[in-house]
């Protein structure tokens, strides 16, 4: 298994140190040694996106990236969208329409809508559709999920 | 060795890699460059996908990496999946080794003994092998600069995002007065032990004075013929060669409508 490396990531603007095992996917890191269970491993194929996470302001798979390769790096959860207990305007979005049934891709699709619409505030359905893409949500049928994104880009909270 | 880890790591997690030890390259600064200079478009490595998928000049001025950009994995993988791995990585399913032999591009390796450069057609040996040594990496994507009165496109069939292609094909041409296709090249995606460089329907189609619809009928036939699938989920050989004439003559097609500036 090798010796622990010596890690700094800054989570949701707090630097993090730890000893990890060169083999740790950031994901585990997240959810393990930091308890952020928002994170969620909705596949362990690298294939639903539940995991999504931004690494220095790009969206990215959690479960497809070592913990060393986020050495020195700058992680957001969806536990770091939320501001003075106020919903981030994403997450307030999916909550009034409805985005979700079960919940479990959520985390995963918030973080993704998150990254489109930081790139582009005003997308149109298609590209919405191309930037939630990555992410797998197997009960909705992503009807609600488009309409709580496009609910997003009309918020004026940002 | 590790890049983007798009395809490395789904492996290990799947315990078909194990690897003792990974050398993680992404460090390395200076390979993540889009440019043109002299006769060349010049790719690093370590260009992410999504940077490709941005670039300005490429969209403008090389269409078939950018079709070929737009399709690779999702949008998460393409922001850490790099040019250097799908190309050196040698999976046949990967999109852009199609792309590299349809427009005669070279790869820098570098190792120990320097640099040298090999030619796309003679890069992708076998399924997950290329012609690089174990002691070289691939350090930059190296195409011919785009001449007038060229274009290309790379068009995939995919049941849905992210899956493996059933098939895809890569088109560049150059056309010149009077609508001669003077050059052209053609690679094939996922029908294959590699990615397949159409030489006969090159040869066909390259100098011919007219490509009226029945010369592009021909052209995909031979695609079609030099593909060589293997029945899957996907479909059977039969019906991935047909895949490939179909998304041939369409590739075709738009490929001179780029290069004539109609599009």
């Amino acid at each position: 298994m090798g010796d622990r490396i010596p890690i700094a990531v800054t989570v949701n603007g707090v630097k993090k140190e730890a000893e990890v095992e060169p083999r740790l996917l950031l994901v585990h890191f997240i959810r393990d040694d930091l308890g952020l269970t928002g994170t969620h491993v909705g596949c362990d194929t690298s294939n639903c996106s539940a995991c999504a996470v931004l690494m220095d302001g790009r969206v990215i798979k959690a479960c497809t990236v070592l913990a060393v390769q986020a050495d020195g790096r700058e992680i957001l959860t969806v536990e770091g969208l939320s501001k003075g207990g106020r919903l981030h305007p994403v997450q307030e979005a999916f909550l009034v329409k409805h985005g979700l049934q079960c919940g479990f891709c959520t985390p995963g699709m918030i973080m993704s809508a998150y990254a489109l619409l930081r790139e582009n505030r005003h997308p149109t359905e298609d590209e919405i559709r191309k930037g939630i893409s990555g992410n797998i949500c197997r009960c909705t049928g992503y009807a609600q999920i488009i309409e709580s994104v496009q609910q997003a880009a009309r918020s004026k909270q940002w | 060795m590790i890049a983007g880890g798009q395809s490395l790591i789904p492996l290990m997690k799947l315990r078909l890699a194990s690897p003792s030890l990974l050398v993680d390259i992404n460090r390395i600064p200076g390979l993540n460059r889009i440019e043109e200079s002299g006769d060349l478009l010049r790719i690093g490595a370590l260009t992410r996908m999504a940077e490709v998928e941005a670039s300005t000049l490429i969209r403008e001025r090389y269409p078939i990496i950018h079709d070929a950009s737009e399709v690779i994995g999702d949008p998460l993988v393409r922001n850490l999946g790099t040019m250097g791995g799908n190309i050196s990585h040698g999976d046949p399913n990967n999109d852009m080794p199609a792309v590299m032999l349809a427009l005669g591009a070279e790869f820098v390796a570098t190792g120990p003994a320097g640099e040298r450069t090999i030619r796309a057609r003679d890069f992708f040996t076998d399924t997950f092998t290329v012609a690089l040594s174990i002691d070289e990496i691939l350090t930059e994507i190296r195409v011919p600069k785009c001449l007038p009165r060229s274009g290309g496109c790379y068009l995939k069939l995919e049941q849905k995002v992210a899956d493996f292609a059933t098939a895809g094909v890569a088109i560049q041409v150059r056309l010149v007065k009077g609508g001669v296709c003077k050059e052209i090249g053609v690679g094939l995606t996922a029908v294959g032990p590699t990615a397949i460089k159409a030489a006969q329907a090159e040869d066909w189609m390259r100098g011919r004075m007219s490509i009226d619809s029945a010369a592009v009928r021909e052209l995909a036939r031979l695609a079609g013929e030099e593909s060589n699938p293997s029945a899957d989920i996907r479909g059977s050989s039969a019906y991935k060669k047909q895949v490939v004439a179909l998304l041939t003559g369409r590739a075709f097609r738009k490929a001179c409508e780029r290069a004539r500036g109609d599009s």
